[in-house]
């Protein structure tokens, strides 16, 4: 599904990715773990395709693509989805016509007919529920004036309706109190299915909880520098980062 | 260069002037012939080079009478807007098209040629007292040739449900035409009252208009006014709308801006007694070589008065816009609230804005506020809606339909605020797209 191999990327002069390597198969949940500041959010725009970072060495292949090619709508057609980090706030756009255009403009991808209003009303309703999204906010500009809550369950709801085949989740769990926690998780568990790859990067092992990854990274300093299984996610949460740098270093 | 001054004065010369107001006309037309076009060495006109309206020789008057069809007509007409209409083509006034017969008792919508006639008293307090000849050479030309024009008068105490719709019609005509529309709007005591203003050129035909507007409200009286300015991308555009408030009396004034290729609008609003309120919104959108200047002026001459002002433009291609919002606290103007703001988008790099604040404060005890933004599309807000699928061309579209639309969707009139955001659209490069989109 995904193959990144020796990942180098600059922001202007400074290096943030040096030299990262993941794979990821079909239906696979791994989860990346790291030190702020290690280019886990640099990872995650590079593969949705932000502007201002210079990918200067590496390959990263999805599907039979060459992602690093495409446009971020490009990206987004063929079925990758990131749920950011810091969802933007667009005063003006509304919440439910965008979701309805960009359904649609991925239906049009895939060859398929658009859904009308009513179609796609009936889709939504469904999406709703599994998220727990409050009607008011979904008539409401996107993400405007949402706590920060409000804004992650957002981005799970757009992710439910939109079924993307690789959801890149970037501190989705961030600032959800325990409800919205657990009620994000039942959103993400309920997409995942053997064609569908999701790569969760969390500080916190409790979402592991929740969604339980086939594999566990740590990035550091812009590289993998350990892989295992659950189980590495709590000996992090016991022993921190340290040992694993200087064993590494 | 004296020469096309020289022009005015001959149309003048050849206009009937023999009315109670003649030498008024008279009197105005020496002040033009005096003080000449300004120029950009004036700090008023800095910004705006008139010399190509100055060059042009434009006449007032037509050998031909051009004719419209209904269908022309109606393709312009609000649809779903049942309103009074008064229509105006080529500068002249058009009874054909107008819908004056069977209005409500407290209102007089008519030709200011019949006013003239008719209203003499009414015309003599008011008409040339808001808007002053000594201020512009625009305003003094506009008097000289006050024939055409909309004068309405609403009654004490009268509630005008039907909007008053104003429709100044341009076509290609033979040579090049200049058209002097001047309006007067008189508020009774406590009266209330919907008016657009629409300048439309219909082909790109080239022309000049030189509009005054003057408005007056007595105490308690609520205007509602829209301009809606789409004249042809070839015409010049110069207009005033100058209004005087009375007590707790209150104005809105909407001013769109999408065609011309030269265009100046000068508001001014004068808040002369206490508890008098004023809210000035603007919306400008430019692309080619367009230039707009948007001149705003409020003078808080009393106590307890308010005014908030906001404009925002949109700017394409190699276009030009300025914006200069003068505010002036006068002396025991105390306990006055002025909010300003003035927030501009560039789509290209050759676009420019010039956009100046100017607050003149004499009172100590008011609240004032003023700020001016410059910009380009939110580079994470365009991210945003990319890595959502949408396309490139659209996600800037919708960007921009949604920086415009901040301004149409406080309008609290629909059906007016249903054809701004149409009229919009209209002007985005993906209009089809952003239609659907919004239209659901
Ligand atoms: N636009 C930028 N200009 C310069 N440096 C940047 C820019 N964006 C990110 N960086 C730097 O790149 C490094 C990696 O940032 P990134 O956001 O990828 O970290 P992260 O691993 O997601 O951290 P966190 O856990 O805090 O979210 C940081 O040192 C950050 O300061
Ligand atoms: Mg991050």
């Amino acid at each position: 599904m995904l193959n990144i191999q020796n990942l180098h990327a600059k922001i202007g002069n400074k290096e943030i990715l040096k030299g990262l390597n993941l794979n990821v198969n079909a239906g696979e949940v791994h989860a990346i773990m790291g030190p702020n500041g290690s280019g886990k959010s640099t990872l995650a725009n590079v593969l949705a395709g932000r502007n201002g970072y210079d990918v200067t060495k590496g390959i990263v292949e999805y599907e039979d693509k060459n992602l690093l090619e495409l446009a971020p709508e490009e990206r987004a057609w063929a079925g990758l989805f990131l749920a950011f980090q810091y969802p933007v706030e667009i005063p003006g756009v509304n919440n439910v016509y965008l979701l309805k255009a960009a359904v649609n403009a991925v239906r049009k991808y895939r060859g398929e007919t658009e859904l009308d209003a009513v179609e796609f009303l009936g889709l939504i309703k469904e999406k709703m529920k599994i998220v727990k999204m409050k009607d008011d906010l979904l008539n409401r500009s996107v993400n405007e004036g949402f706590s920060g809550g409000e804004k992650k369950r957002n981005e799970i709801f757009q992710m439910s309706v939109l079924e993307p085949k690789l959801a890149i989740l970037d501190e989705t769990d961030s600032g959800l109190d325990i409800d919205a926690l657990k009620i994000v998780s039942e959103g993400v568990n309920s997409l995942r299915n053997e064609e569908r790859s999701i790569i969760l990067v969390t500080h916190y092992q409790r979402l592991l909880d929740y969604i339980k990854p086939d594999h566990v990274h740590v990035l550091s300093n812009g590289k993998i520098i350990k892989s295992g299984g659950p189980e590495l996610a709590l000996e992090l949460e016991e022993k921190g980062y340290d040992w694993i740098k200087e064993k590494a270093a | 260069m004296n020469d096309n001054i020289q022009n005015y004065v001959s149309d003048f010369e050849r206009l009937k002037n023999d009315d109670w107001f003649a030498e008024s006309r008279y009197t105005a037309l020496k002040l033009f012939k005096e003080s000449g076009f300004p120029n950009s060495k004036l700090e008023n006109w800095k910004y705006t080079d008139v010399r190509p309206i100055k060059r042009k020789s434009f006449s007032n008057v037509s050998e031909v009478t051009v004719s419209v069809s209904a269908e022309e007509v109606n393709a312009i007409r609000f649809d779903d807007l049942d309103c009074i209409e008064i229509v105006f083509i080529n500068g002249m006034f058009s009874k054909e098209h107008s819908s004056l017969s069977a209005l409500d008792k407290g209102i007089v919508v008519e030709n200011m040629l019949d006013a003239l006639a008719n209203d003499k008293d009414l015309l003599t307090k008011h008409l040339t007292k808001y808007a002053n000849d000594n201020v512009s050479p625009f305003i003094a030309l506009n008097t000289a040739f006050i024939k055409n024009g909309t004068f309405i008068n609403v009654a004490p105490n009268t509630l005008i449900e039907k909007p008053i719709n104003i429709l100044y019609l341009s076509k290609e005509s033979n040579g090049a035409l200049a058209i002097h529309p001047r309006n007067l709007i008189v508020m009774g005591e406590n009266s209330e009252a919907t008016i657009i203003e629409s300048y439309i050129g219909l082909d790109n035909a080239n022309y000049f208009t030189n509009s005054v507007t003057e408005v007056t409200l007595s105490p308690s009286a609520n205007l509602k006014h829209y301009k809606i300015q789409q004249e042809s991308l070839n015409a010049y555009h110069i207009g005033n709308l100058n209004v005087m408030q009375g007590k707790d009396s209150k104005l809105e004034s909407h001013s769109i801006s999408l065609g011309g290729a030269l265009v100046r609008n000068d508001i001014h609003g004068q808040l002369a007694a206490e508890g008098a309120e004023i809210i000035m919104n603007g919306l400008y959108m430019t692309g080619n070589k367009q230039h707009v200047d948007n001149h705003t002026r409020i003078d808080h001459l009393k106590p307890r008065t308010l005014s908030t002002e906001n404009y925002r433009g949109v700017l394409n291609g190699k276009s030009r816009a300025v914006f200069n919002g003068k505010v002036i606290v006068h002396k025991d103007a105390q306990k006055i609230e002025a909010h300003q703001h003035n927030a501009n988008l560039l789509l290209s790099d050759d676009a420019e804005i010039d956009t100046k604040p100017e607050l003149e404060i004499y009172a100590d005890d008011v609240k004032c506020t003023h700020g001016a933004t410059v910009g380009q599309l939110d580079q994470n807000m365009l991210f945003y809606l990319r890595s959502r699928a949408i396309d490139e061309e659209t996600a800037r579209s919708l960007l921009t339909y949604a920086f415009a639309d901040e301004l149409i969707s406080n309008i609290s009139f629909a059906p007016i605020r249903n054809r701004l955001e149409r009229l919009v659209i209209g002007q985005l490069p993906d209009a089809a797209l952003i239609r659907e989109f919004t239209n659901e």
